[in-house]
């Protein structure tokens, strides 16, 4: 007892207050309570409030009829279905513009970014002035550029141009042909797969051929007439299963192919361009970043320009590139949300219908960031995955 | 992002303060020393800012009669503009004491919502409107299966389109915009066929267009549409003034009570106008609702009678030129008609 004793008086020579690993518990526990304490009172006045304001927030509203109807709609709706349904469409219609925004942001980016660096003056100064452009305009005067200023003033349905492939352009928007598949298209469907999985085999060979004797086969020819030869051969041999259904003028609009709404083509127009500015440039720092001495390296090594830029800087800019890509790719995500200012019926804007028909705010918020929230997190999850994949492989 | 921050807004205000749902509104606005009034962002006649930048209308009117009323001064009012869709979230969470937005008095805003419509101070009905020019010879909706139509969310004309076109087998396209001035400039620049909205609506933005001659309002009335003024719930002394101010400008047209002759008025020997306008030998009519005697005076005063404010904002006084119709008093072939005061 008295050793212990002895050594505690040794520890405890200063007060309490000034023993770091007390002052660290203690003031933890405080932080914590503290916390604890502020989302107790948050949350309980809040339903106090709520009661008091006779208001209800359980979610069984969600399955009265909607009574209004959606413009564009991915899944079979009308005014007969319920506000669920009505929330899923906004939901998909917002997913819809997300990907397709986001792989066209991507494309434009890399291809200006890279467009940055180039030895050739004009595509540099173009590429600088696109980023200079939109990177300095909100997002949402974008979109009413694109809605108000290109599509607005397009010429009415009827004398829509006429644009090739027998497509309609329209201030209704654009109506291409769409393909209707005859008997016998899953021939068509079967040497689509084929020939994926042919042209995979080939890659292999190909670099496991590199590998072993240095030769290089010319990867890409094969594969391209793996695909023409054997979509074409199927197609021949089922007999042309293949028919469009082209859009026709009609009395108010285009009726026949497939139409995409004004609406969609600002928001999705104006959200991949604007975000397309921004990854251009983290392109560009990702590539700035791999040190000059590797594309010297290469250079010296003989090995051409073009394929110096694929294999060797894009390959070691892709570990600086990632991680700032996916706060863009979140970025317009989220951004979509600015679909309600051109009437396109996303997740926010079908979700302000509902709020101001059923009265149910709190309930709807919270749906709203919710959803958010996990796409986003799935989003990360997935360019964490991606970004473990092209870090730097340590020995 | 507005009703988003509406959203948030409300949350955060139940979740730190308790709101006035259930204290007395007539004493927080008499404290406040303003009414805080919701009108519309933008409405030719009904409400919209003039060219000194203060509001103007026939909805904005009546919250300057309720001012009038409380205060004998039209002008403390605070006005908050609001969109079809964050009005009611306003109204609900305390931000407006009143909401005079051309709203459609129904049972589910009545009963779900939690509010109170105070009166019809419009009877409406809605309509649709075409670009005459570059869709000739359609006359009626019925000819408008497959048209692209623009409307506002978060209204009843989202709703009963909605069942129009199905009660009639009629496709459409629905294209929907929240703020009015969107829904005006995307019909305007030919984005829709069709726009459709109250009548009396119609006849307002028409006037806002490029070219109004090229724009008609089709014959049919798909809808009744009683506009009216409403409050929260929980509160009926202030639910009664709101109503009062009402029925105070219908009973003074009926009396022939106008702002010129009001206060010539007060000597009349006519014991129903006498007793209105506070005359009566220890009435109690204004102290009991909360307000001075002199109540209608101050109204009629501040802002005119039904008629006098129908006429300057929509009616012959206007470039709206809205005949008054359903709108006319009961005594004149209308459907206006206000309790009497006593």
């Amino acid at each position: 007892m008295a050793s212990v004793n002895a050594i505690k008086d040794d520890g405890d020579r200063t007060s309490l207050i000034y023993n770091p690993v007390v002052r660290g518990i203690v003031f933890q526990c405080v932080v914590f309570f503290g916390i604890l304490a502020l989302i107790y009172w948050f949350v309980r006045n809040t339903l106090d409030n709520l009661a008091r304001a006779g208001r209800d927030i359980s979610f069984g509203f969600l399955n009265e009829r909607a009574g209004f109807d959606i413009g564009q709609a991915l899944i079979p709706y009308s005014s007969d279905s319920t506000y669920t349904d009505a929330l899923q469409v906004g939901l998909l219609n917002t997913l819809l513009v997300a990907a397709v925004g986001i792989v066209t942001a991507t494309l434009v980016g890399f291809i200006v970014g890279i467009g940055r660096l180039s030895g050739n003056w004009l595509i540099r100064k173009i590429c600088t002035v696109y980023v200079e452009v939109f990177r300095n305009i909100p997002p949402l005067l974008v979109i009413f550029f694109w809605y108000l200023g290109v599509l607005a003033i397009l010429p009415q349905p009827r004398e829509s141009f006429h644009l090739p492939f027998g497509s309609l352009l329209s201030n209704r928007g654009l109506s291409i042909p769409r393909p209707v598949w005859g008997e016998g298209a899953w021939l068509v469907g079967l040497a689509f797969v084929i020939a994926i999985a042919m042209t995979v085999f080939v890659a292999r060979q190909a670099s496991a051929r590199q590998m072993a004797t240095g030769q290089r086969l010319p990867v890409l020819w094969i594969n391209l007439g793996l695909f023409v030869g054997l979509i074409l051969l199927a197609m021949i041999v089922s007999g042309f299963p293949l028919s469009f259904d082209v859009p026709v003028l009609g009395a108010f609009q285009t009726s026949g192919g497939f139409a995409i709404g004004p609406e969609f083509l600002a928001l999705y127009l104006s959200l991949s361009l604007y975000t397309a500015s921004f990854i251009a440039e983290i392109v560009r720092a990702g590539i700035r970043g791999v040190g000059r001495g590797q594309s010297e390296a290469a250079h010296a090594l003989g090995i051409r320009s073009g394929t110096t830029t694929r294999l060797v800087v894009i390959p070691q800019a892709m570990r600086i590139i990632v991680p700032p890509l996916t706060s863009q790719y979140l970025n317009l995500t989220k951004n979509s949300s600015l679909a309600i200012a051109v009437g396109y019926p996303d997740l926010v804007s079908v979700g302000g219908t509902i709020l101001n028909k059923s009265g149910n705010s709190i309930q709807i918020v919270a749906i709203w960031m919710v959803v958010y929230l996990t796409i986003s997190l799935l989003t990360s999850v997935f360019m964490n995955w991606f970004n473990t994949r092209v870090a730097l492989v340590e020995r | 992002m507005k009703h988003i921050a509406t959203g948030i807004i409300s949350a955060a205000i139940l979740s730190i303060a308790a709101t006035a749902a259930s204290a007395a509104t007539l004493d927080d606005v008499k404290a406040r020393g303003t009414l805080k009034c919701g009108v519309n962002t933008g409405l030719a006649g009904f409400a919209a800012p003039n060219d000194k930048g203060e509001y103007s209308g026939f909805d904005v009117d009546y919250c300057r009669a309720v001012a009038a009323a409380i205060f004998n001064d039209p002008n403390k009012v605070e006005y908050t503009p609001t969109s079809a869709k964050d009005r009611f979230e306003l109204l609900a969470n305390g931000s407006i004491d009143l909401l005079a937005r051309n709203s459609t008095w129904t049972l589910s805003r009545d009963s779900s919502l939690k509010f109170n419509f105070t009166g019809i101070n419009y009877y409406d009905g809605q309509g649709f409107m075409i670009n005459a020019k570059k869709i000739p010879g359609v006359n009626s909706a019925l000819q408008l299966s497959g048209a692209a139509v623009c409307v506002q969310t978060g209204t009843t004309t989202e709703l009963n389109l909605a069942d129009y076109f199905k009660a009639n087998n009629l496709q459409y396209n629905p294209v929907v915009f929240e703020k009015l001035e969107e829904v005006n400039a995307a019909y305007d620049s030919g984005r829709c066929d069709v726009y459709t909205t109250d009548q009396s609506g119609l006849y307002a933005i028409r006037l806002s267009l490029t070219a109004p001659d090229d724009h008609v309002v089709l014959p049919e009335i798909i809808s009744k549409e009683p506009l009216g003024p409403l409050v929260r719930q929980g509160d009926d002394q202030w639910f009664d003034i709101v109503k009062w101010v009402g029925f105070a400008l219908v009973d003074a047209e009926e009396l022939g009570i106008t702002q010129a002759n009001v206060e010539e008025m007060k000597g009349s020997a006519n014991p129903e106008i006498k007793r209105m306008l506070g005359g009566e030998a220890n009435s109690k009519f204004g102290t009991d609702l909360g307000l001075t005697e002199d109540w209608v005076v101050n109204i009629v005063k501040g802002v005119g009678n039904y008629g006098e404010v129908f006429e300057r904002n929509i009616g012959a006084g206007s470039p709206l030129k809205i005949a008054r119709g359903l709108n006319a008093l009961w005594t004149k072939g209308g459907i206006q008609y206000a309790p009497p005061i006593r």
